[in-house]
């Protein structure tokens, strides 16, 4: 009987985008952890909650208007991050409640929560339609692409800035780039668990797949690999106990930090010692 | 002879100091120029400014007869070793990873595995960065900066805080890539001894420049020698 959630074609398209945003959010997030930038992916899906919002009230498709406010005010509070040396973690902050804010007012001035909200806000990949998973593919396409183009230039800048500009790496759009790309990815990735647990792809997977002393290369692969299986894992799980997929994936994804920490503590991943 | 560079009344000034005031020197081709001075002497901001990496100055800096506020062509020829490369711990990247960061062209790849043997760190490749000890991270550094042929190398300070028997390593390796392949190396160092040993030029840099020339004639001068072996001495106990 289970094998009949795979007849479905929901359930075809949940997978397909699932795997795609998986990919995507592990590729995109191992740059910002390793840039301590763990967060930022949380602040742009909170300020995607005002563009949500805004889409909500005025009748555009939501996650359109989600686009350009989460992409343009990552793009805004980097760059007077970076004018006015304020901190990454200050200017994650400022970015997170000025989104939630934004959100908070539209939604209070044109009468209060909906259901389209909550969806939201706690993702609904089950409800993914074939267009969305064709925008899901083709975004996830480009933004593979354009990191395969310049990997030289995204690791070199993010292991050591003043070093890769010698060599001629032109860093501050670098930069941008990264926050561009993850602008793009955090509100794809909406459809899939939502505003409030994306950073969660973003960070876990990573994190786990770093403690495995691999090189860049089989970090990324790894870190693909636990958030695939968390995604896919995540959404038949879930439909089979009816419980919320964006949690269910996220747990998944946890469990496989806490395995992994379990066997590092043996010792068990050391290779050279 | 071929002028590598030139520095034609170099000045920096910081808020509340000139850091370099008023410096002129050339390096020509195959030199290997020793540059000392205490800390503070501004050892670290000339170099900032030779790299494009501070363009708040005054005067004029040539890489093969152009000046570098008009083209940025010249990086392509140095290769950079800092003082104390700063990387995350934890950072995803063997030395094979770190050594192709610095690759310009894909297709130099199996220089790689050539330059690892040269420098004794080929059996470390697949290591990661931050597993390896302050020496041997060093060496993956100038691996990192030889892997484009450069014909200048710049180091500053690089071996702060690295055992003796690396330092040695270290050194050699220097002196063969200055001599057999003729690259000329601007390296600035607080070891008298080793200057004396290693380098060809010296430079004398305490905002101003008190001495540039051969070396000979700077182990010459006792006056010289005294008070910067006293510079340096006063900086090595302020280091432990």
């Amino acid at each position: 009987m289970a094998f009949e959630i795979f007849t479905f074609s929901f359930m075809h398209r949940a997978i397909i985008s699932g795997i795609a945003i998986a990919i995507l959010c592990s590729v995109v997030g191992l740059f910002l952890v390793l840039r301590r930038y763990s967060l930022f992916g949380d602040a742009i899906a909170h300020s995607s909650f005002g563009g949500i919002a805004l889409g909500l009230m005025s009748g555009i498709y939501p996650l359109w208007t989600a686009y350009g406010v989460s992409i343009v005010s990552a793009l805004i509070i980097t760059r007077i991050k970076d004018r006015f040396n304020i901190s990454g973690d200050a200017s994650i902050a400022v970015l997170l409640s000025s989104g939630i804010a934004v959100g908070l007012v539209i939604i209070g001035l044109s009468g209060g929560f909906t259901l389209d909200i909550f969806s939201f806000l706690f993702g609904s990949i089950l409800l993914v339609s074939v267009n969305d998973t064709i925008l899901i593919l083709l975004l996830t396409g480009i933004i593979l692409i354009v990191i395969l183009l310049l990997y030289r230039q995204l690791l070199y800048s993010t292991f050591n800035e003043e070093q890769a500009k010698v060599s001629g790496v032109p860093v501050e759009k670098i930069n941008y780039l990264i926050v561009f790309m993850a602008g793009i990815t955090v509100v794809t990735s909406i459809q899939l668990v939502g505003v409030l647990l994306i950073s969660a792809l973003f960070v876990i997977p990573n994190v786990t797949a770093i403690m495995y002393g691999r090189g860049f290369k089989q970090t990324a692969i790894i870190s693909m690999s636990f958030s695939i299986f968390s995604v896919v894992a995540g959404i038949l799980v879930s439909y089979l106990f009816d419980i919320t997929p964006a949690g269910t994936i996220v747990l998944i994804a946890i469990g496989i930090f806490g395995c992994t920490i379990g066997i590092k503590s043996a010792g068990l991943l050391s290779r050279h010692h | 002879m071929l002028k590598v560079v030139e520095i034609e009344h170099l000045t920096i000034q910081y808020p509340d100091v000139k850091a370099i005031d008023d410096v002129s020197f050339t390096v020509n081709q195959g030199d290997f120029l020793g540059i000392i001075g205490p800390n503070g002497a501004g050892k670290s901001t000339l170099f900032a400014a030779m790299l494009g990496l501070n363009t708040k100055y005054k005067g004029t800096i040539k890489f093969f007869g152009t000046d570098i506020r008009k083209s940025k062509n010249h990086l392509k020829e140095i290769g950079y070793v800092p003082q104390k490369p700063i990387f995350e711990k934890n950072f995803p990247a063997t030395v094979n990873d770190v050594v192709k960061m610095g690759l310009q062209k894909e297709s130099d790849e199996n220089k790689i595995d050539e330059i690892l043997q040269q420098l004794w760190i080929h059996e470390l490749s697949e290591r990661r960065i931050g597993e390896l000890s302050g020496g041997q991270q060093q060496r993956v550094f100038i691996a990192k900066a030889l892997v484009n042929n450069p014909k200048v190398l710049i180091l500053d300070e690089p071996v702060t805080g690295i055992d003796q028997q690396s330092i040695d390593l270290f050194y050699s390796i220097l002196k063969e890539l200055n001599s057999k392949q003729n690259i000329t190396i601007i390296w600035s160092s607080h070891d008298l001894d080793a200057v004396n040993k290693l380098a060809n030029h010296v430079a004398c840099l305490n905002r101003t420049l008190f001495f540039h020339g051969e070396s000979d004639d700077f182990f010459k001068n006792d006056d010289l020698v005294k008070q910067y072996s006293e510079a340096s001495m006063q900086e090595h106990m302020h280091h432990h």
